[in-house]
C-alpha cells in the first residue's frame, strides 16, 4: 500500500476535541485501537507514518502512550489549546462512566457482574489491539531490521515480561543507530 | 488543600513520571506506594478498584483516578488524576516542541522511525498478553482474538463490528 499525503486534512479545534471525545468513548480495552483507526484512516489528519513516529515518541515517554500521543498532536495543530481540547475530550467520557461505576461499588460493595458478553468484548478488544500492531508494520514496510527490532520488543514484553522501562532503554538506542544506519547518517563506509 | 489531597498528588506524580510504557507499566509500583506505604487501601480493594477502571472504556491510566477516589473521595479522584497525567503531560509537550524546533535536522526523522518498530512491538505484546487473559476462559475464545486481528488487520470496517462479534460469541459460546 501506498502512503499518499493527499488526503490528509488538519482538524479545526473542534473537530479535533469531538475526535478525541470519539476516541475516549469507544476505547474499550485500550485506545489504541481507536486513535489510529480515527487519526490515520477515518479522518486523516495525518499519514501512517508521521502518526507511527509520534506513537514511538509516546512511547519512550513516561505516562499514558496514546494521552502523550494526544497531547502531541493537539500541540502540532493547534498549539496549547489544541493539547488541551485533545486530552480534555479523550478523558471527559470515561471519567464520567467511571465515577458512575465508583458509585454503584460503593453503594452495593461489589463488581458489576461480568456478563459472558464482556468476555467475548475482551477476547475481540484483544484481537483488535493485534491487528493494529501488524496494520500498522505491514503499511509502513519496515526494513528487516527494524521487524528484528519490533519481534525483540515483542518477546521481552509478552513472553520475558520484562519491565518496559527496561525494554525501552535496551533496544531505543540501538534501533535509532540502524534507522540512522538505513539512512544513510552513519557508518557510510558500512554500505 | 488537606495534607492528605497534597500527598495523593505527590503519590500519583511520582507515578506518572515513571510510567513509561503506560498504567500497567507502573501497576506494581502503585501497590507498593499505596497500599504498603502509605497504607490507604488493601490488597484486595486494590485489585477490585483495577478491574473496576479496566471496565470503563479509555486509556487504563484511569485506574489512579478510580484509587483516588476510594482514599478520598470527588477531590482524592480529581487530585489523583491531575497527578498522574500533568507530568507526563508536561514532557510530552516539551518533546513536541523539541520535534518542531529541530525539523529541519537531517536525523530527526530516522531517529524518530528507530522507535516505531519498539512501539509497534510494545503494542503486538499487549494485545498477545490481554488475548492470553481472554483464553483463560476457555480456548475457543482464540477464534474470537483471530478473527478481530484478522478483521482489522485486512479490512476497513470499524472496529465497532468486532467488538459487537465479540460480544455475541460471547454469549453464545459462554467460557
Amino acid at each position: 500500500m501506498t502512503e499518499p499525503s493527499a488526503g490528509i486534512r488538519p482538524p479545526t479545534r473542534p473537530e479535533l476535541f469531538l475526535g478525541y471525545l470519539k476516541i475516549g468513548l469507544l476505547g474499550f480495552g485500550g485506545v489504541a485501537v481507536w486513535s489510529r483507526r480515527l487519526v490515520v484512516e477515518e479522518r486523516r489528519w495525518m499519514t501512517e507514518r508521521d502518526y507511527a513516529e509520534l506513537i514511538g515518541l509516546g512511547q519512550i515517554l513516561p505516562g499514558p502512550n496514546i494521552g502523550n500521543v494526544a497531547v502531541m498532536i493537539g500541540r502540532r495543530f493547534h498549539g496549547l489549546a489544541g493539547a488541551l481540547l485533545a486530552t480534555a475530550g479523550m478523558y471527559a467520557a470515561p471519567l464520567c462512566i467511571l465515577i458512575g461505576l465508583c458509585l454503584l461499588y460503593e453503594r452495593y460493595g461489589d463488581l458489576p457482574h461480568v456478563a459472558p458478553a464482556m468476555q467475548g468484548v475482551a477476547a475481540a478488544a484483544a484481537g483488535m489491539v493485534i491487528g493494529t500492531a501488524l496494520k500498522m508494520a505491514s503499511r509502513l514496510k519496515l526494513p528487516s531490521e527494524a521487524v528484528g527490532v519490533l519481534l525483540l520488543a515483542t518477546l521481552a514484553a509478552a513472553w520475558l515480561r520484562l519491565p518496559l522501562p527496561l525494554i525501552v532503554i535496551g533496544l531505543a538506542p540501538p534501533s535509532i543507530a540502524l534507522a540512522l544506519w538505513r539512512a544513510g547518517l552513519i557508518g557510510r563506509g558500512v554500505r | 488543600m488537606s495534607v492528605l489531597l497534597l500527598q495523593i498528588l505527590g503519590a500519583f506524580a511520582t507515578l506518572s513520571l515513571l510510567a513509561v510504557g503506560g498504567a500497567n507499566a507502573v501497576l506494581p509500583e502503585m501497590h507498593r506506594q499505596l497500599v504498603e506505604l502509605h497504607g490507604w487501601l488493601d490488597d484486595r480493594t486494590f485489585a477490585e478498584l483495577y478491574a473496576l477502571s479496566q471496565a470503563a472504556p479509555g486509556p487504563n491510566i484511569l485506574v489512579a483516578g478510580v484509587m483516588g477516589w476510594w482514599i478520598a473521595g470527588g477531590a482524592g479522584m480529581a487530585v489523583a488524576t491531575l497527578g498522574m497525567l500533568l507530568p507526563s503531560a508536561a514532557l510530552a509537550w516539551s518533546m513536541a516542541g523539541l520535534t518542531i524546533r529541530l525539523r529541519h535536522a537531517a536525523w530527526l526523522r530516522p531517529a524518530q522511525a528507530g522507535l516505531v518498530p519498539i512501539a509497534i512491538g510494545l503494542m503486538l505484546a499487549a494485545g498477545l498478553v490481554m488475548a492470553g487473559a481472554a483464553l483463560e476462559g476457555g480456548w475457543h475464545r482464540l477464534a474470537i482474538v483471530a478473527i478481530g486481528a484478522l478483521v482489522i488487520w485486512g479490512t476497513g470496517w470499524s472496529p465497532l463490528w468486532v467488538l459487537a462479534g465479540g460480544a455475541v460469541a460471547g454469549l453464545l459460546l459462554p467460557g
